[in-house]
């Protein structure tokens, strides 16, 4: 499922970086971009960066998670600006991306990924 | 009316108290948030005014605009895409109207589809609600300001960062509030509504 990306939004740049990392070990060829922090390196979240981080996914479909409110507003806006395809997904930032990547990694259709998503909403 | 006089001026004013109480909005979130609306809102208000300066802007919707984009770019808390949406909905219709009212309706309509919150969440929007009453009936005044603004101190937040200390958060005064009750009072010390 090469279309597919996955794309991780945190406050902090590490935890975005941190769990790229982690599903990165299992989803290798799952192509995985980051928008952690603020455009000056602070914590908070960036539209801009959510931006880019959209547009140099390897992925035309991006299934995005994030970690709290402010993060969302900005994928939110981010999603306004791209012309890719992005969802947006209120579960658990770790288990939910890690679920989605390693899924993605043995082909799995977008529906058996996001049913399996569903128990993980916590937002 | 908006003028580009008249949006200049707000906007400047609104700068200077933002620098000015800068310290004052980040001590109001520190017990229910993470104490950065102050710095927050000082980053964005600060591109806007260096933007504004650098290109004379000569209509009101690019004006508006460019505000829009500089606190949706710098802010970096949620103040960023909630301002910066209200900033760039009111752009928007801008090019159709100038009076006050639908113009700031149109905003608020924004921070509501960015922040889906309601009145009473102890947001911002318990300031621009009530003043965007008291424009209509062409009855804004400090006072109506001030009230909505402490009004949020006996509310629980239920969105954003002050949700998650619960009860907690009763007894605060919210920071976006505050700030959005500094964005209405230069809105009347520069003349937009008379
Ligand atoms: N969902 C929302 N709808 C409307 N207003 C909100 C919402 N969430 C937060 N706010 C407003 O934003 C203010 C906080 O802004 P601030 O700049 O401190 O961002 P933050 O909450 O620290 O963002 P972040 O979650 O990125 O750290 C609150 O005082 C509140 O008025
Ligand atoms: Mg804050």
């Amino acid at each position: 499922m090469s279309d597919y990306g996955v794309v991780i939004v945190s406050h902090v740049p590490e935890i975005a970086t941190g769990v790229a990392a982690l599903i990165n070990e299992v989803a290798t060829d799952v192509s995985v971009t980051t928008a952690g922090g603020t455009d000056e390196g602070g914590v908070g979240t960036s539209a801009l960066k959510i931006q880019s981080a959209f547009e140099s996914n390897a992925g035309q479909c991006l299934l995005a998670f994030y970690d709290l409110g402010s993060a969302k507003m900005n994928l939110e806006l981010a999603q306004e600006l791209t012309n890719k395809k992005v969802y947006l997904y209120d579960v658990a930032l770790i288990e939910g991306s890690y679920t989605a990547a390693a899924l993605l990694q043995v082909g799995t259709d977008l529906a058996t990924i996001e049913a399996q998503l569903a128990p993980l909403k916590i937002k | 009316m908006l003028t580009v006089e008249n949006t200049l001026k707000w906007l400047e004013l609104f700068n200077a108290k933002i620098q000015a109480e800068k310290d004052y909005l980040s001590e109001l979130d520190t017990p229910i948030g993470d104490g950065d609306h102050g710095n927050n809102m000082s980053r964005g208000l600060l591109a806007v005014h260096e933007a504004l300066t650098t290109q004379s802007a000569t209509d009101v919707p690019s004006i508006l605009k460019t505000t829009a984009m500089m606190l949706i770019s710098k802010v970096g808390g949620a103040s960023g895409p909630l301002y910066g949406t209200a900033f760039l909905e009111m752009a928007k219709l801008s090019s159709t109207t100038l009076e006050v009212a639908p113009l700031l309706a149109a905003g608020l309509a924004g921070i509501q589809k960015r922040g889906h919150a309601q009145v009473g969440e102890k947001t911002l929007i318990d300031v621009w609600t009530p003043v965007i009453q008291a424009v209509e009936a062409d009855m804004l005044d400090g006072a109506t300001i001030e009230t909505a603004v402490m009004a949020t101190k006996d509310m629980q937040a239920t969105k954003g960062r002050a949700s998650y200390v619960g009860e907690r958060s009763i007894g605060h005064i919210d920071p976006g509030a505050a700030s959005s009750g500094y964005l209405f009072t230069t809105m009347l010390m520069a003349g937009v509504v008379s």
